[in-house]
């Protein structure tokens, strides 16, 4: 890590008279009881940050199962019952627990009260009640695992899910409904701090990209959850009472549960993305030292996606008999949402022009992003254009397509996140080669499992199939090979980062030369994070104050 | 290389078995491909021209290269550039998957109707000349057909990979299909529609064969009743002949050459006969009560299964006059006479 | 703003009962005025989410008022209007003495405004009774929707002394659907109508207590907003629900 040849920005303190400040979020306090009942952002963020990842490994814990059960055609390793409890407690520990929390109850928690230059988010005790909401929702849904698992897949569809099976739906349902809240909740505390809670100056222009992904983000959980639950509410009263809204034989309307479910669940996908998205504009931006190329397009791009994100959920419907017509507009709608993506993808590319790019670990993840993204993103375009969508829904194409967003998108801003604000949230750094690795490996792993499961989507194969065709084997084995190198990039980071946090360098203020407002305090930050609340008086990303305020504060120490 | 030779037979073995595209066996294919490999070359263009940017920024102007980064605000001249040409290719995408959808959706006047049940864990194939095939559907070449699906319990989806078709089958409605096949051999039916513990195990064959041979085989597995004979039985054990026989104090409407006419309804609304007007009728009737006529059909919901919708659907179709109706219940009537005719017909109380 | 540091409470969040200048006042907040902005506009942001909750259930009604017209209206009809109509001029009281509450908080009239929170609880609660007799006749009528729901009163309403047309038994069925929206929807309100007063009590004993008495009455504004929003709930289930098929003219 020597800064000698130039080809880092990192700048550390002298590690031999470097300490952690002595009073900050992490020591203000002590005791369990003093982290459980905390009000402070950022104790709740790093709460969310290990409740989320111990779900995560849950979560890939079924998907290795999954594919290990893939690996031979025949339903060798185990029953088909169980198989289909496999898949759907990956989907629904991965959506609802994982991807939905992943950015903005982590990251998002943590930086955005500091971004906008306040002490805490605007309702303290309801963030930690949505963190304890998230508990309940995840408690039960090990709960539902426990008793015997559940086999609806994580859609629900109904009438299978009302009437036709005898697992815990109800308790799955109830998980799922407690942790929207959750999620409503986070939404909510963050649309109110960044309207009223900005520091003196911070203009809405001002505000950090990831600021305004958040934003858009945040409409979303609050305006598209609340659909979702009162869904769930309706599966569970028809599953207990056997009244049958959504069943046919009685007058019901099981396409209502899909318009009601895809009205959340269609923007779902945007709540995941769209915190990514900050994160990568401000990755991208402090290694290549540069503003990003056409701030207000981004945001407004951000904006966009929430907005047409609310009309598109028709999308996943093509072929359920919807009216030909409806599905031309609901296509033409989606191919419109795709164009903001593409624009940030550019944005985001043109930002490296005439910049001095550095490439660590933040930056790898970033690029990884941005081609697995734009791969998943184009593959999205297949999908939305109706003809060519009847023979690749519901295959393994779209299984692969929603990984490269979610996962390949998704997982590796927040991986670059996590890295990029490691040491503010810590005070130490993490091990930048092997972290490179697993960055490289991460990257490798992802491809070779979900590429080959492109083309097994287009020869045909059915997603949740728990046996196959022998001539699909070769793919299948392809992808589960991938998976494993994928778990071993997941699995480094979680160890590293963990050495780290008592054998990492001490990071300083501002490692990264970065220009946001939570560089230019401690690392970690104090409980209340300002001593006196600043005023923003430059743009974001702005480099040249950046370096006037450094050469400033060297004249002033020397 | 030293590979061992088993494990090296096995490995071709293995590549030789798989593919990378599935055949074109059905007219539609060629098309649904052509649009595939257009947003294959998009999708390769738009990933390598971003990898190629990404990279050719990560040389020129990494930072041993350019210590000092040159803040540019952004273009708008760029920005409309990578707005406007991506819209432009997603509009044509548009466009062109439109065109294809309303294609495989929209089936040829002439297509040979076939009917498809499907439950929890299988597909039943009915022809319309009384074959029934389960998990398995057998067609001609050259001759496009129809599939009218629906299903019993939940959810499913027919798929034919090689022939590029897929519809969600659904309980308490019809939805269709139809497709050409064009080449001779057997093919996977798919339930893509996840539906249940064994969701992977609701496959199939499809079997393609020369019309001559089709031909054959339905000579073949000739059950020796069509839909439409066991549907006039139904008529007349349901007593449907009743009311719908097309005499003058028949208290239903005539149904013969029902089928593919605009009835007016007695609130005012036109409606097309097609099959799914049918099965609703029989299901709900008072919200399909023909005009001059009162709303006093009971319903059959629970007391007929799919199957013998289909019969009743596929009967009434092919219903040309009341001839045939009327005379059952002649026999009907004079039931005590020919003990032999069946007699329910006239027991079925109808509620006022 | 530029005397940020003088404004800065830099006191403890649990010393909230310190009795300085305003004790309400959360550390991490620039100014009083802040810290109420955001409070009031977070109620309106979680009533936004409310309306998308129950804008589910209307989307439902909506779809199959469509589809079962006659049904509905049928079962409409079984529903009393009279106590319907109680019931919303109970909850517009209800709702007038909420108002009237948050105006004594703010004019620090502390028994006024013990007094209008009980008297919106009381309304509340007259509300609930109400309501609780109407599903009491739901369930002696078998109008309870599941294995137990019976048809026959709407097949053969003469048998019930009903002046009604019939309905055909396939219609009739769809009666069901109706009667799961109703307590679907009016369940719904009616839990939030109970989360209300379980919140009433709370308020005023905190209001009994002096809480609201210095000036401090944003807990009291945004539980009125709330308790508006289900009163207005209410008024568009009213019409839906009882009155979709009344011909006053006729």
């Amino acid at each position: 890590m020597s800064a000698a040849i130039g080809n880092t920005i990192v700048s550390l303190p002298d590690q031999s008279t470097a300490q952690i400040p002595k009073r900050n979020y992490i020591n203000n306090e002590h005791g369990l009881l003093s982290w459980l009942l905390t009000g402070d952002h950022k104790r709740i963020a790093i709460l969310y940050l290990i409740s989320i990842t111990f779900f995560f490994f849950i979560g890939g814990a079924f998907a290795g199962l999954i594919r290990l059960e893939l690996l031979t055609p025949q339903p060798d390793l185990v029953a088909a019952d169980t198989y289909n409890k496999f898949f759907t407690m990956h989907g629904i520990i991965m959506v609802f627990l994982f991807l939905v929390p992943s950015v903005p109850a982590t990251l998002g928690n943590f930086l955005i009260p500091i971004m906008l230059g306040a002490k805490d988010l605007a309702f303290p005790k309801i963030n930690l009640l949505s963190w304890y909401l998230y508990l309940v929702g995840g408690g039960l849904t090990l709960g539902a695992l426990v008793l015997g698992g559940v086999d609806t897949g994580w859609t629900f569809t109904t009438p299978l899910s009302t009437h036709y099976l005898n697992t815990h739906v109800i308790t799955a349902a109830t998980a799922i409904f407690i942790a929207g809240f959750s999620s409503i909740f986070t939404g909510l505390n963050f649309i109110v701090t960044i309207h009223r809670m900005r520091c003196p100056g911070m203009t809405w222009f001002r505000m950090p990209l990831f600021v305004w992904s958040h934003y858009a983000a945040s409409l979303l959980m609050v305006l598209g959850t609340p659909v979702l639950a009162i869904t769930l509410v309706l599966v569970a009263l028809e599953r207990l009472f056997g009244i049958g809204v959504f069943d046919p034989a009685k007058g019901g309307d099981p396409l209502l549960f899909q318009h009601l479910f895809w009205f959340y669940s269609h923007p779902a996908v945007y709540i995941m993305i769209l915190p990514g998205m900050g994160v990568i504009s401000e990755v991208i931006s402090t290694f290549s030292r540069k503003r990003v190329f056409g701030y207000t397009a981004v945001a407004f791009s951000s904006v966009a996606i929430a907005l047409f994100g609310f009309f598109v959920w028709e999308h996943h419907m093509f072929i359920m008999g919807v009216s030909n017509y409806s599905a031309l507009v609901f296509s033409l709608l989606t191919m419109l949402v795709a164009v903001p993506s593409a624009i940030k993808i550019f944005n985001w590319a043109f930002t490296l022009q005439k910049g001095s790019i550095t490439f660590e670990t933040p930056m790898l993840y970033a690029f990884g992003f941005m081609g697995l993204f734009t791969i998943g993103g184009l593959t999205g375009v297949f999908l939305g254009s109706l003809g060519m969508d009847i023979h690749l829904t519901e295959t393994y194409f779209i299984v692969a397509h929603f990984h490269f967003v979610m996962v390949g998108g998704m997982l590796m801003a927040f991986l670059a996140g996590v890295h990029f604000w490691w040491p503010k949230m810590t005070g130490r750094m993490y091990p930048e080669s092997l972290s490179k690795l697993a960055a490289v490996t991460t990257f490798i792993g992802f491809n070779l499992t979900f590429l080959p499961q492109f083309i097994l989507g287009y020869l045909g194969m059915p997603r949740r199939y728990h046996a196959y065709p022998p001539e699909f084997q070769v793919l299948n084995v392809l992808s589960t090979a991938g998976a494993t190198v994928l778990g071993v990039g997941y699995m480094l980071p979680m160890l590293y980062l963990a050495w780290s946090l008592k054998y990492g360098a001490i990071a300083g203020n501002n490692p990264w030369q970065a220009t946001g407002l939570e560089w230019q305090i401690q690392s970690p930050p104090l409980t209340e994070n300002f001593i006196e609340i600043p005023i923003m008086d430059h743009e974001a990303y702005d480099y040249e104050w950046l370096e006037n305020k450094t050469k400033n504060e060297v004249t002033t120490v020397g | 290389m030293g590979l061992s030779p088993v494990l090296w037979q096995f490995l071709v073995h293995w590549l030789h078995a798989s593919a990378l595209f599935p055949a074109e066996a059905s007219g539609i294919a060629p098309y649904v491909d052509a649009l595939y490999f257009f947003l294959v070359a998009m999708t390769i263009f738009g990933t390598t021209f971003v990898a190629i940017l990404l990279l050719v920024f990560s040389v020129r102007y990494r930072r041993e290269k350019n210590p000092v980064a040159t803040q540019i605000e952004g273009s708008t001249l760029l920005e409309a550039t990578w707005t406007i040409i991506p819209l432009a290719i997603f509009l044509v995408t548009f466009v062109w998957g439109a065109l294809l959808y309303f294609r495989i959706y929209d089936p040829p006047t002439n297509a040979m109707n076939i009917y498809i049940v499907g439950k929890q864990w299988m597909w039943k194939a009915e022809h319309p000349g009384g074959q029934h095939e389960i998990n398995a559907l057998h067609v001609p070449t050259g001759k496009p057909i129809q599939l009218t699906m629906i299903s019993q319990d939940v959810f499913h989806s027919f798929s034919i990979p090689d022939f590029r078709i897929k519809r969600e089958v659904i309980p308490g409605r019809y939805s269709t299909v139809w497709f050409e096949a064009t080449q001779v051999g057997t093919y996977h039916l798919f339930c893509t529609q996840y539906c249940g513990t064994q969701h992977s195990g609701m496959i199939g064959e499809v079997t393609v064969m020369t019309p001559g041979d089709y031909k054959k085989w339905l000579e073949q597995s000739n059950s020796g009743q069509s839909l439409a004979q066991n549907g006039e039985r139904l008529f007349a054990s349901m007593g449907c002949n009743s009311c719908h026989n097309g005499t003058a104090a028949a208290r239903g409407p005539s149904l013969a050459g029902v089928y593919g006419s605009k009835l007016t309804l007695t609130d005012g609304r036109q409606i097309l006969v097609d099959d799914a007007y049918l099965r609703n009728a029989i299901l709900n009737p008072s919200e399909h009560v023909t005009a001059g006529f009162a709303p006093i059909m009971p319903t059959y919901q629970g007391q007929i299964s799919e199957d013998g919708l289909i019969d009743l659907v596929e009967f009434i179709k092919n219903m040309q006059s009341n001839y045939r109706v009327q005379q059952t219940l002649v026999t009907a009537t004079s039931g005590e006479a020919a003990p032999t005719t069946p007699s329910e017909g006239t027991t079925e109380t109808v509620k006022p | 703003m530029d005397s940020a540091l003088a404004t800065t409470d830099h006191a403890d969040v649990h010393a909230e009962h310190d009795h300085v200048a305003l004790p309400q006042h959360r550390h991490h907040f620039e100014t009083e005025e802040q810290q109420r902005e955001a409070g009031s506009f977070g109620m309106w942001l979680f009533l936004l989410t409310e309306i998308m909750f129950f804008g589910g259930l209307f989307f439902a009604y909506l779809l199959y008022r469509n589809w079962y017209y006659p049904a509905f209206a049928a079962a409409s009809n079984q529903l009393s209007v009279p106590l319907g109509a109680f019931n919303t001029v109970v909850l517009i009281s209800s709702g007038f003495c909420m108002a009237v509450g948050v105006w004594a908080a703010e004019m620090r009239r502390k028994s006024l405004l013990v007094l209008m929170l009980v008297l919106t609880t009381f309304f509340g609660l007259i509300f609930l009774g109400v309501k609780y007799d109407e599903y009491h006749e739901k369930y002696e009528l078998h109008h309870i929707p599941g294995d137990s729901f019976n048809i026959s009163m709407f097949t053969n309403p003469a048998g019930y002394g009903i002046k009604e047309e019939p309905l055909a038994p396939d219609m009739a069925q769809k009666t069901q659907i109706f009667f799961f929206l109703y307590f679907a929807m009016t369940g719904m309100h009616a839990v939030h109508m109970i989360i209300g007063i379980v919140l009433l009590f709370w308020l005023t004993w905190r209001a009994h207590r002096g809480d609201f008495s210095s000036g401090y009455v944003a807990p009291i504004e945004n539980f009125g907003l709330y308790w508006h929003f289900v009163d207005i709930v209410w008024l568009f289930l009213f019409p839906l629900l009882y009155l979709i098929n009344r011909h006053p003219l006729h």
